[in-house]
């Protein structure tokens, strides 16, 4: 399709075409480089307000968007036959830092998460977000689909070891969205109907059973999220005043810098978790549905992209790191406005946070890839 | 066995695309999900969320209104303002309260026994308020509370204006003073109007004129972050903010004249007695005094429970106003009252001698009521038997007259009930009666009235009780032949703002016209001889005025040596007894007689005679009010605005014309 633009005499689609060009060298999907640029200069122009001005904030937040953009054109430029070789390695490489992890771990805010390498610390959960459903993708490549319950069986097990792992960090928000992410990946192979609602019966019954060996906090968290305000000032706070600043920003909202639920340190987590309710708050309803459309936007066009794809293992990968995507973003905005419970999951582009950026510019660098080399594949 | 499958690419090409609408599908339910609960949190519930937003970054402070000063008659100052530190407290950001105040307590800032009523004011209040827990730091307090602030969170230093008194324990017993609200005076008041006020009006002045010195409070609204600390910054968040000023309380103007007030006080100094000194054409307290007194600055700014403990363990009481709630026997100064009720009601006749020897006794009985020191009258009338308080003419006065007859009198001179001055704390006194006697005995034999009782009611003893500021009344009263009027300590209320004064009319709350002219005649004469016949009992201390006083002594009895107290077997000799037990001294007095001007009654506890004890205190105070530096009649105590009706004035010939006071002239269009 591409080179059909190019042979149009329009002017225009000329001059689009040196960009075009330089785009496709690149590797990279112009669209969805826009709408994730633009969803990033948003967030930028959000954190600016939601830290209080906070300039070595937005600084290193930069940054990690610079890190984030050459890491995923740096992906994009690897072959999809290399990623879908790759992947067994880095899912098991991932496992073994897990492991790592629960040996010999940094512990941060109680939580054993890090890996504290030198400079800088690493979060092998974060690598595993994009290990897990390359792996699945890559498992079910290989096989006829839909997958059979041998299959199942063993995607389980490539499924839950990781989560397990993550889960006991403890770390459950992570747990969930990697667990999503493999999930997103068998759902996409076409499992039928039927054993897809026993499969999510079966998930609803764990997941009352998990809530006995949950931790305190978390069962807490579970809890308040029915009930907030039996505790306004301890497990309900987040929830309260999130939604007091969704709800006092009305339509048009309070105006940037002007919400003072954020402004004023009322919102619990403003620059990470909660920043979608500083958005809420300043700019409203109209703002958030600006910020909706270029998530929209995004995760519509990943889908596109993820159709397009000419095998199975670039389809489930590039289809699942879409749909988390979304899961990321439908989680976090539930959160604040209290449709689902309160887990630790960031916007995805928005909040600041060192790996999530990375993590996630790294997965819309393999989905550019997969797209990309398409033709080289045939 | 299975069926062998193998790679079917465009089925599951098709299959991918079918999951994927269907993702999309659902991801369009789930954002409409998000969306439809945004329009509830933003649209529908707007409203709602903005109050509970406003709610936690707004925080209204309130801003004490300055109270307002107390002035006396010529303006001159005796309750102000001045700037002081104080603890403040906001039950919200202390994290455990017991443990804070210890840590105070440790800290040498507050004292462990005020706590309990302290903690107990702390959560009287709102968890948001700002409560005072200890006014006025010394500057070495407020340092050493600086320099560990972050020890104490939710405790800070706050600047206030405090209630000060610049001449101390002057006129306390008039003008009261200030404490910190307490927790039951809080449940009655409106917490609103008094959000920010530290102190509220304890006794006299400053209690009874609260709501006009209290003043209204304002308010400012400022933003605060989630930890409760105020914002210096709020940039965009400000625009909203509100602010009202406080208006300052009003200025109260009394009727006290410092300069007597002084004096009086100054002359009773060392001895327990008061002084009561009342304008008699409108019941103008001139000076107020009881003795011994105590500082209202130790209320003002916060009284310790030492210092509080010395002053209610003092056996001399400073504490009790004498003034007010001094109930005593009246002695001889109720004698012209008898002689007012005799003449009106005929049983004697103003013109009749008597012969009265040293002793009086009932008919039919050998009991006998001696005069005070067992000397003959000879033949006197009853002008003589006032001059020299001849006790056994109003023995037999008092019989002839009936306990009945008595009790219907005297409450019409003021006894028996409260004057209704403007302060609190009035007692009433005693005026016995038939009935009231029956009451306070349960056995019938003992509640009879006897006609010993009545006889001792001739010289003011036995169950009549009264108080000095009823006494300085019913001199008015006599001053003014028959008017009664409201004795007041407060005369107007200024507006701070505009210096405009609003003056009180004066109350007239009886006339006793029933009396005639030339009874009033009779007794006034005979209360002038008091103090110009050789053989008045104030003669040697009042003869030397340069102006005519009408005076009257009185002793009020405590050494009882009867069994019913009415027994009078020894004669007394009051420097031969100890000093406690020494009769209580009495005088009357109003000047000048022929235009009285003011109106006075001194009592000096256990200082023997009211001749010798207050009589010569009342000619000071008398001089001081009345006499100009030259020594002769000024023509400057004040009448106040209002005057009395011209049928009311023809009564008496007024010896000068009514002038205003400094304050009312300066206040006059």
């Amino acid at each position: 399709m591409i080179y059909e633009e190019f042979s149009t005499d329009s002017r225009t689609r000329r001059t689009l075409s040196g960009a075009a060009r330089v785009l496709l060298a690149l590797k990279v999907d112009g669209p969805l480089a826009v709408g994730l640029a633009l969803t990033a200069a948003y967030g930028l122009v959000v954190l600016y307000s939601a830290s209080a001005e906070n300039t070595p904030m937005l600084m290193r937040t930069g940054l990690r968007l610079v890190l984030g953009t050459v890491i995923m054109l740096a992906v994009a430029r690897i072959s999809p036959n290399l990623l879908r070789r790759l992947s067994p390695w880095l899912y098991g490489l991932g496992v073994f830092l897990l492991l790592a992890v629960a040996a010999v771990g940094h512990v941060h805010l109680g939580a054993k998460r890090w890996l504290d390498l030198g400079p800088i610390h690493f979060q092998p959960s974060e690598l595993m977000k994009l290990a897990v459903p390359m792996m699945c993708a890559w498992y079910l490549d290989e096989r006829p689909l839909p997958p059979r319950w041998s299959d199942l069986g063993m995607l389980a097990l490539i499924i839950l070891a990781p989560v397990g792992l993550v889960a006991k960090e403890p770390d459950l928000g992570t747990a969930a969205l990697i667990a999503a992410g493999g999930a997103v990946v068998i759902f996409l192979s076409g499992l039928r109907a039927r054993v897809l609602i026993g499969l999510l019966l079966l998930a609803v019954l764990a997941g009352v059973v998990g809530l006995r060996f949950m931790h305190g906090y978390q069962r807490e968290r579970l809890l308040t999220f029915l009930n907030p305000e039996a505790h306004p000032l301890s497990a309900g706070y987040h929830i309260i005043q999130s939604q007091i600043a969704v709800g006092s920003g009305g339509i048009f909202g309070k105006g940037w810098m002007a919400g003072s639920q954020a402004q004023l340190n009322f919102l619990p987590e403003r620059t990470t978790d909660f920043i979608f309710a500083v958005i809420g708050e300043e700019f409203g309803l109209l703002g958030l549905a600006v910020l909706l459309l270029l998530y929209a936007f995004v995760i519509g066009r990943s889908i596109y992209l993820a159709m397009l794809c000419p095998d199975t293992f670039s389809r489930l990968l590039s289809g699942s790191i879409a749909l988390t995507f979304f899961v990321y973003v439908f989680i976090n905005a539930g959160m604040v406005t209290g449709l689902v419970p309160v887990v630790g999951v960031p916007l995805p582009l928005v909040s600041y946070g060192g790996s999530s950026v990375v993590t996630v510019l790294s997965g819309f660098g393999i989905l550019m890839a997969l797209f990309s080399h398409r033709k080289l594949m045939g | 066995m299975a069926p062998v499958r193998i790679k079917d690419h465009w089925r599951e090409q098709r299959m991918f695309n079918r999951r994927a609408w269907f993702a999309g599908a659902l991801m369009v339910l789930a954002a409409c999900a998000v969306l439809g609960r945004l329009y509830y949190l933003q649209v529908v519930r707007q409203h709602y969320y903005e109050v509970l937003s406003l709610d936690n970054g707004v925080r209204t402070v309130p801003i004490p209104a300055a109270r307002g000063l107390i002035l006396d008659r010529n303006g001159e100052v005796i309750a102000s303002n001045r700037p002081t530190f104080d603890l403040d407290l906001t039950r919200d950001e202390v994290p455990d309260l017991h443990d804070e105040l210890e840590h105070l307590v440790r800290l040498g800032m507050l004292q462990q026994t005020d706590l309990p009523e302290l903690i107990r004011t702390i959560r009287s209040h709102q968890p948001f308020d700002t409560v005072p827990i200890r006014l006025d730091l010394s500057a070495q307090e407020v340092a050493r509370f600086a320099v560990r602030r972050y020890e104490f969170p939710g405790i800070d230093v706050g600047s206030r204006q405090a209630r000060w008194y610049p001449f101390g324990k002057l006129a306390v017993d008039a003008i009261g003073y200030v404490g910190t609200i307490s927790a039951s005076e809080l449940a009655h008041l409106n917490q609103a109007a008094y959000a920010g006020t530290a102190v509220i009006g304890q006794t006299g002045v400053e209690a009874t004129y609260e709501k006009y010195l209290h003043g209204t409070n304002g308010y400012r609204q400022t933003l605060v972050d989630a930890l409760g600390r105020p914002v210096r910054r709020p940039g965009a968040l400000g625009r909203e903010l509100h602010f009202k000023a406080p208006v300052p309380g009003d200025d109260v103007v009394l009727s006290l004249d410092l300069k007597l007030q002084r004096l009086a006080e100054q002359l009773l100094k060392g001895q327990d007695g008061a002084v009561v000194a009342i304008d008699p054409w409108n019941g103008d307290v001139i000076a107020m005094a009881s003795s011994p007194s105590f500082d209202p600055n130790l209320f003002a700014r916060g009284i310790t429970e030492k210092e509080y403990r010395a002053l209610t363990d003092d056996p001399r009481r400073p504490m009790f106003n004498r003034a007010l709630r001094a109930q005593l026997p009246s002695g001889s100064t109720i004698k012209p009252a008898l002689a007012l009720g005799a003449l009106t009601d005929g049983v004697i006749n103003a013109d009749d001698r008597i012969y009265a020897s040293d002793a009086y006794h009932l008919p039919g009985s050998r009991h006998l009521y001696h005069n005070a020191m067992h000397e003959t009258c000879g033949w006197v009338g009853l002008r003589m038997a006032i001059i020299m308080s001849c006790d056994v003419y109003f023995y037999r006065l008092a019989h002839e007259m009936g306990i009945d007859r008595l009790s219907a009198w005297l409450p019409n001179f003021g006894f028996g009930h409260r004057t209704g001055i403007d302060i609190p704390g009035e007692d009433r006194g005693l005026v016995p009666s038939r009935a009231w006697k029956r009451r306070q005995f349960s056995n019938p034999a003992q509640g009879e009235w006897f006609p010993g009782d009545t006889v001792i009611l001739g010289i003011g003893q036995g169950y009549f009780l009264v108080t000095p500021l009823q006494l300085a009344h019913y001199t008015a009263m006599l001053a003014t032949r028959g008017l009664s009027y409201e004795p007041r300590l407060v005369t107007g209320v200024r507006n701070p703002g505009t210096g405009k004064i609003h003056w009180k009319r004066p109350v007239l709350n009886a006339n006793l016209t029933m009396i005639n002219p030339a009874a009033w005649q009779v007794v006034v004469n005979a209360m002038v001889g008091v103090t110009t016949n050789p053989r008045g009992t104030a003669y040697w201390q009042l003869h030397t005025s340069s102006y005519p006083i009408a005076g009257k002594t009185g002793t009020a009895q405590l050494v009882r040596e009867g069994a019913k107290g009415a027994s009078n077997e020894g004669s007394y000799h009051a420097d031969k007894t100890l000093k406690q037990l020494r009769d209580d001294a009495w005088f009357i007095a109003f000047a000048p007689a022929n235009a009285p001007r003011i109106a006075i009654a001194v009592l000096v506890e256990h200082a023997g005679w009211g001749s010798s004890g207050a009589a010569p205190i009342a000619h000071k105070l008398l001089d001081a009010y009345l006499l100009g530096p030259d020594g002769k009649l000024v023509a400057h105590p004040g009448r106040g605005p209002y005057s009395e009706p011209a049928s009311i004035r023809a009564r008496i010939t007024p010896g000068v014309d009514p002038h205003m006071t400094a304050l009312q002239q300066a206040a006059a269009p």
